[in-house]
């Protein structure tokens, strides 16, 4: 790839006259060989199993093998569609569709890693909710993944994307930066605008510790996802309407490797600390695998 | 760049419920089989850190053992992986364990086929992607993000220049290559990154020099079949 940081990728946009999306596709086919199409093709096919989770989460059967979660976007769903929504209907419709995708995650379904599991509802969320809002074609939605991709391929190598590395800003996190640069790009807004968006997006998660009950990707996950969606639209809003992140954002993501390396082992997806160790997240772990805390064989 | 595109980004498609403890532990249940030369008969799994903690609730049992199968990360028999390894023949063991300064993610994997056993340990870095980090004891580090050779020799003079000969006739293509060795004229292991698939008669060429000693082709992107 020619760019790792976000500074450079807008500065490439800029020279070649090109949408972050577009780039991404261009970079990809020269970096592996293979032509334009062959990569569309094979994130199209992603983009459809995002859109056949969102359904799934939907209108299936979600518990998951620890009977832990289940059913929780159906509740939101039904709240509304009972028009009793505070979001209101677009921004509920993201937290809904999230929700139902880490659903289908945490209950061994097939998802797409955004960039990891554990986050794999944000993206989804923000992009079925928007393409049904808007209209618009698969190939737009195909073309905002790659848009996507190329802020995570950014955050990935100068900080992480696994929680048991940085925490959940670096999951969490990095699927809200990725979901609002890519969605304010398909609305228009500038390469240097969906920039920023990752940069406002990101600060507000930093810091943001992986403490999943019992180990497993779905408390606090799935809510967070659902959260996360929302937390991405509102980035995407101040991005188009002018708001700059005034830390630069590629300054934003080493702060979440300086915090992300700074958190305490216990809150990197150990459940040692966090929710996990609360009297409940306790309480939930022995009758997971018996008294002792932990996981025993 | 630990992250090498967009797809390791995005993707991969995977059966959840975590990319690191599940589709990753698919991947180096995956690289390990193509080390063995195949379908195991005995497979003693040690799980590190986070591994060790939650393998359970996140299936890593179960992925471990479907990429022993040959899975892919998508794969439906995932979910069946336990029963459906123990029907074909191979006994699986699972160990918790415990290590200072290994990455949280970490497996070690003993195998063996036939008369040969391999330790291959790698860890889960986070979104599906994996490194491999020691194979038989040799200090290595690749992510068979591309097609991979593995080349144990004997560590004589012009060995290298002999292979690398043999890439360049076959129109191959070297993104990375690394050499370690156990000792001076001892064992050595070569790890060679392709851009492309490896041709068939690069590796015949290099399972003939009479320093070799085994050849194997790491390639997750290829199915091997049934076996």
């Amino acid at each position: 790839m020619r760019f790792s940081t976000l500074e450079q990728l807008v500065e490439l946009c800029r020279e070649e006259s090109v949408s972050i999306g577009r780039l991404m596709v261009m970079e990809q086919a020269q970096e592996t060989g293979k032509t334009e199409l062959h990569v569309i093709e094979q994130m199209s096919s992603y983009y459809q199993v995002m859109k056949e989770a969102v359904r799934k989460g939907l209108e299936e059967d979600t518990t998951s093998r620890s009977g832990l979660t289940g059913g929780d976007a159906q509740r939101v769903m039904n709240h509304l569609q009972n028009n009793t929504s505070s979001l209101g209907s677009e921004a509920c419709s993201a937290l809904a569709y999230a929700l139902a995708v880490s659903e289908v995650n945490a209950s061994m379904g097939r998802i797409i890693a955004t960039p990891t599991a554990g986050s794999c509802g944000i993206i989804p969320g923000v992009f079925v909710s928007s393409q049904i809002r808007f209209g618009w074609d698969d190939a737009i939605l195909v073309n905002g993944l790659f848009a996507a991709g190329a802020i995570g391929y950014v955050i990935a190598n100068n900080s992480f994307v696994s929680g048991a590395e940085g925490g959940c800003q670096a999951e969490v996190g990095s699927a809200i930066g990725m979901a609002a640069g890519a969605l304010t790009e398909l609305r228009g807004g500038t390469p240097e605008q969906a920039v920023h968006a990752v940069g406002l997006a990101l600060k507000n998660s930093l810091g943001l510790i992986c403490d999943p009950v019992g180990g497993l990707v779905e408390i606090p996950c799935i809510v967070r996802n659902g959260f996360g969606a929302v937390t991405a639209l509102a980035a995407t809003d101040m991005a188009l309407a002018g708001v700059r992140s005034v830390i630069p954002s590629d300054e934003v993501i080493g702060v979440m490797l300086e915090v992300g390396t700074a958190m305490p082992e216990k809150h990197r997806e150990t459940s040692k600390g966090g929710l996990a160790q609360t009297p409940t997240g306790r309480k939930i772990m022995n009758r997971l695998y018996g008294k002792g805390g932990t996981t025993k064989s | 760049m630990r992250f090498k595109d967009v797809f390791s980004i995005i993707g991969p498609s995977m059966i959840g419920p975590s990319s690191s403890h599940t589709a990753g532990a698919v991947r180096l249940g995956r690289i390990a089989r193509q080390i063995v030369g195949g379908l195991p008969e005995e497979a003693d799994i040690y799980f590190y850190g986070s591994f060790a903690d939650t393998y359970r609730g996140h299936g890593t049992d179960l992925a471990i053992a479907a990429g022993l199968l040959d899975c892919d990360t998508d794969d439906q028999r995932i979910r069946e992986a336990l029963r459906l390894a123990s029907e074909a023949g191979i006994n699986i063991r699972f160990h918790k364990e415990q290590a200072m300064g290994v990455h949280p993610n970490t497996a070690k994997m003993v195998l063996k086929r036939d008369d040969r056993t391999v330790t291959v340990t790698g860890c889960s870095i986070g979104g599906g992607n994996v490194e491999i980090l020691n194979v038989n004891h040799f200090e290595v580090k690749f992510t068979a993000v591309y097609p991979t050779l593995l080349i144990f020799h004997a560590d004589r003079p012009g060995m290298i220049a002999e292979m690398t000969e043999i890439v360049k006739d076959g129109k191959m293509n070297i993104g990375y290559m690394e050499v370690d060795r156990k000792s001076r004229n001892g064992d050595v292991l070569t790890v060679i990154e392709s851009d492309e698939a490896i041709p068939g008669p690069v590796i015949e060429r290099i399972e003939s020099l009479s320093n070799v000693q085994r050849v194997c082709v790491i390639d997750l992107t290829n199915r091997e079949g049934s076996s």
